[in-house]
Formats: structure tokens, C-alpha cells, sequence
């Protein structure tokens, strides 16, 4: 069966995202897919390259990069809910004249489009933090 | 295609949530089928004549009119959750229709994907 995922939840804020994750690599566990994971409100947070956190506390973002790199799935962070919260890759740091960017690596900034077309052509789409 | 409804169950306002669910609507009725059911404190965001001028936010809300032109098929809410606020659907700035538990149940289980916001 072919998942996406949905991400409401900032890290360190929300369980959301560390319980996405956690249901994600379940996921490819029991030999099913995922098309895409898409990250929305608070959720694009995990895509932030400048989070710093206590070395006794899990590396969200971290953690996600390699779980996208190693299964090659797509990590989306939703582009207007980025812009809101200031994270930025270098086309959208160029285009409102910002110091810098600061897209975690393995992480995209794209549209809504993203989430609809990864719900359409899933066989289940599961959000985390609502 | 698949068809989706988006379950909006947030206040209108507090938090950017409903704002962005509706913004997640208007795009996902420009790819497919799609309805929205408005539950639990979801019902207010409906409510006629909002203002945000104290809160200094957007008011969001004046784009619900926009729905039936983006071809959303069906703008329903839970009548319960309606009672339980001392509304009716004469409070609601849109045209929507009231549904009883049976009612909500038969709306989810005839979409294909069901996005809670």
C-alpha cells in the first residue's frame, strides 16, 4: 500500500512530527511505500538548518534528512507556510531580498500542489498533528 | 481521480490553522473532487460578519464566498456541533447544509481521502 504523510507538527513543540517519523519508517517496515511526505504549518519548521538542539535530545530535522536521503522519498515543505515562518531556500532568500537561506539539505520547498497530488495518488494519506 | 474532503474542526481564529486549511481547500478543489464538513469549533469559522480588526490577522473568512465558484461540491457541518454553539445555518455567511451523525458518516465514507485541518 502506497502512504503519504502529512506533518502539522513543529519539532520540540509538537509530537507530531517525531511520531510521523516514527510511522513512516513503520511503514516501510512492514514493506509498504510512501509517495511523499509534505510538511504544513508548524510541521515546515523540521525543514529549519539553523535548529540547534540540546546533544540529549533527538535531532528531528537530522533524523528526517536521513530517513529521506536513505529511502529516496521526497520531503515537501509547503511554500506559503514557509515564507511565513521564515524558512527560506536560496531562490525565495533572493526573491525578497533576505541575508540568507536556510533549507535543511533534503528538504524542497514547493507548493499546496504537492499535498493534493500526493493524497489523489496514495492509496491512504495520514496527517500528524491536528 | 480521487475525491477528498477536508475536515475543518478548528476556531477561525487564535491560530493560522483554519486559514491555511482553507487555503489547502481552494487548491485541492483545482485538481479534484472535493467537499468540506466543518466540525466542533470548525462551525465558527462560518460565522457571518467576522471581524479581525482587533486582532490585526487577516480576515480569511470573506473567501468562504469563493467556495462554490472553485467547484466544491458539498459545504457541510455537524448539526450537533451547530446546537451546541446557539447557531443555525442563518448565522453562516455561505449556503451550507446541516448533517446528523449518519449524515457526517455517510460524507466521509463516500471520499476517497479525508484531510483534517
Amino acid at each position: 500500500m502506497n502512504f503519504a504523510i502529512v506533518v502539522h507538527g513543529g519539532p520540540y513543540s509538537s509530537q507530531a512530527c517525531l511520531s510521523a517519523l516514527k510511522f513512516a519508517k513503520a511503514v516501510l517496515a512492514s514493506g509498504h511505500s510512501i509517495n511523499r511526505v509534505f510538511f504544513y504549518h508548524d510541521g515546515v519548521y523540521t525543514a529549519n538548518n539553523l535548529i540547534a538542539p540540546p546533544q540529549d535530545e533527538a535531532p528531528v530535522s537530522r533524523q528526517w534528512q536521513e530517513f529521506g536521503a536513505g529511502n529516496k522519498i521526497e520531503l515537501i515543505a509547503c511554500i506559503a507556510s514557509c515564507l511565513r515562518r521564515g524558512i527560506l531556500d536560496e531562490t525565495e532568500a533572493g526573491r525578497y531580498e533576505k541575508s540568507g537561506s536556510n533549507i535543511a539539505p533534503g528538504f524542497t520547498i514547493s507548493g499546496l500542489g504537492q499535498l493534493i497530488d500526493a493524497s489523489i495518488n496514495a492509496d491512504r494519506v495520514v496527517t500528524f498533528g491536528v | 481521480m480521487s475525491s477528498m474532503l477536508f475536515v475543518f474542526s478548528r476556531p477561525p481564529h487564535g491560530s493560522i490553522n483554519a486559514q491555511e486549511g482553507l487555503d489547502a481547500l481552494l487548491m485541492g478543489s483545482a485538481f479534484t473532487t472535493c467537499s468540506v464538513l466543518f466540525v466542533g469549533d470548525g462551525v465558527l469559522q462560518l460565522v457571518a460578519g467576522q471581524s479581525t480588526d482587533a486582532l490585526g490577522t487577516k480576515n480569511f473568512s470573506l473567501s468562504f464566498g469563493a467556495l462554490k465558484d472553485y467547484g466544491v461540491t458539498r459545504i457541510a457541518c455537524s448539526m450537533p456541533d451547530l446546537l451546541a454553539r446557539g447557531l443555525n445555518k442563518s448565522d453562516f455567511l455561505i449556503e451550507v447544509e446541516p448533517l446528523d451523525a449518519a449524515g457526517m458518516q455517510a460524507l466521509i465514507r463516500h471520499h476517497d481521502k479525508v484531510l483534517n485541518f
